[in-house]
């Protein structure tokens, strides 16, 4: 699924977040979000995911208004927030039943589903257990796992390895792009960590709220005549 | 969307609710404590300086206990409602309206069903109470058990609504001392929950009206009324009223930037 971001701009109050973010996100591929903390990155997963309402601009997912067909745009879209949103005192089960009756899929549905995900991220056998046994890389496999049960077509990730160990961070960064491949998922995975970013991968750089680069990222090397994305991403944003 | 979509999200909804209930019933054991303090320790202290003569919907005179029951009732909910919304918007359940938000369904239906979901738990509490109370001679007839539950459910509704529109507009109130202090004693005490209020009149007449124009005093009169099987259409109509007109307040006005639903507080 293709989504154009056109034109977003975003303040709270007098303190401009957004200043005419304007992109497009190629159906099945990783798009990966950098910027440094207070980019605005926040503030954009919160237009994409409707938790803010747009103030200018607008955002198509295939082809389709987040303004005029909120409902529809919805249904596409996965979130894996920046912080946990599972409920830790529930089983995993519990937490995916629940998320797939937000979305208005029967119970009998939900356990199919849920169980078909939990096979694929190796957690079948722990869905009676409560979340709050769970390690802090698994946890986050159960919140993809989540995301992807209503089949979205977009998933969205905001900063997903925050409190994970290298390996772990490794692993789920390993493991959603394996879905962009299998299940030509697209996704934007918001970070501030440039190894989780491949030179492959397309890149956008947000600082201050203005996008700075978007391409890929050897590409917006070669272009900042640097020699990797970190070097990049210090002479862009000055940090990092 | 179907209406089935909207029947699985409703039922989950619910179902949520009771198993967070489940999880966590040594805390709503504790919160009886308090109504069970009021029937047994102040009613009884309170009870020869009070004195009450036989006003509906009683039909002859009745203990203080059994004066205040209703009112204690409505006290559960207006505990429970507060916690319940400010939770939703500033604490516990950040990561689970996150959740809840990204529901494909439209916002006001999502957030009348969680407030409803939370307010089915309240009635429950009520109707253990309702039991205990029974210990101190509290005895509605037993369809008043019944036929309360309307009323239960729609003063749980509306304390809710109320509470989410106060938790999304209001800065200032964002702990629970804040709305203990403003609302929800202010609320309690100017009702007709503790003293019938023609001695609210007696004692002073722009007390008595602030009475009659709080929504929770009709809420705890609905809940008395039907308790002893009796109709009052007044106390239910702006029960019902208020929770319409603080329901579409609250949801249509419901914007998660004025929460920390986002993760982050905006500046």
């Amino acid at each position: 699924m293709t989504i154009e971001a056109r034109n977003l701009s975003f303040r709270y109050g007098d303190k401009p977040v957004l200043r005419e973010v304007s992109f497009t996100l190629t159906s099945g591929g990783f798009h990966a979000l950098l910027g440094p903390n207070g980019a605005g990155k926040s503030t954009l997963f919160g237009l994409l995911t409707r938790l803010l309402a747009l103030q200018q601009g607008d955002i198509l997912m295939a082809g389709q208004s987040l303004k005029k067909q909120p409902a529809e745009a919805m249904r596409k879209i996965g979130v894996v927030f920046q912080q946990n949103a599972l409920d830790l005192d529930l089983t995993v089960r519990q937490n995916l039943l629940y998320h797939a009756a937000l979305h208005g899929l029967s119970r009998k549905e939900a356990r199919v589903r849920g169980d078909r995900e939990l096979t694929r991220f190796q957690l079948l056998e722990r869905a009676n257990e409560p979340v709050r046994k769970l390690n802090g890389g698994h946890r986050r496999r159960v919140e993809i796992a989540r995301a992807l049960l209503h089949e979205p077509s977009l998933l969205l990730l905001d900063e997903p390895t925050v409190g994970l160990d290298v390996a772990s961070r490794r692993g789920l960064n390993d493991h959603v792009r394996m879905l962009c491949d299998s299940d030509g998922l697209t996704v934007l995975w918001a970070t501030h960590l440039i190894e989780e970013v491949r030179p492959e991968d397309r890149v956008l750089i947000l600082h201050e709220g203005k996008l700075l680069a978007d391409g890929a990222g050897h590409d917006i090397c070669e272009a900042e005549g640097t020699r990797d994305l970190a070097e990049t991403f210090h002479t862009l944003t000055g940090a990092g | 969307m179907k209406a089935a979509h909207y029947w699985h999200c409703f039922v989950g909804i619910q179902t949520r609710e009771w198993l967070r209930f489940w999880q966590q019933r040594t805390r709503f054991a504790s919160a009886l404590v308090r109504p069970l303090l009021w029937l047994v320790v102040f009613a009884a202290g309170f009870r020869a300086v009070l004195g009450i003569s036989i006003i509906p919907p009683y039909q002859t005179y009745i203990t203080y206990e059994t004066y205040i029951a209703p009112g204690l009732c409505g006290m559960i909910i207006l505990f429970n409602s507060m916690q319940g919304a400010l939770s939703m918007v500033y604490d516990r359940e950040l990561g689970s309206m996150r959740v809840l938000l990204m529901s494909p369904l439209p916002r006001p239906f999502l957030l009348v069903t969680k407030l409803l979901a939370m307010g089915v738990v309240s009635v429950g509490q009520v109707y253990v109470f309702l039991l205990l109370a029974l210990l101190v001679d509290v005895e509605p007839p037993p369809w008043g058990y019944l036929a309360v539950l309307p009323a239960l459910v729609l003063t749980s509704l509306m304390l809710g609504a109320l509470g989410l529109l106060i938790a999304t507009w209001i800065k200032q109130l964002e702990n629970f001392a804040g709305v203990m202090n403003f609302v929800i004693f202010p609320m309690f005490f100017m009702s007709s929950a503790l003293y019938p209020l023609w001695r609210m009149n007696e004692a002073s007449p722009w007390l008595y009206w602030i009475c009659q124009f709080n929504p929770f005093t009709h809420a705890v009169e609905a809940i008395r009324f039907s308790l002893y099987l009796e109709w009052s259409p007044v106390a239910y109509g702006i029960t019902a009223s208020v929770t319409v007109v603080l329901a579409l307040l609250a949801t249509a006005g419901f914007r998660p930037q004025r929460t920390k639903i986002l993760g982050t507080k905006p500046a």
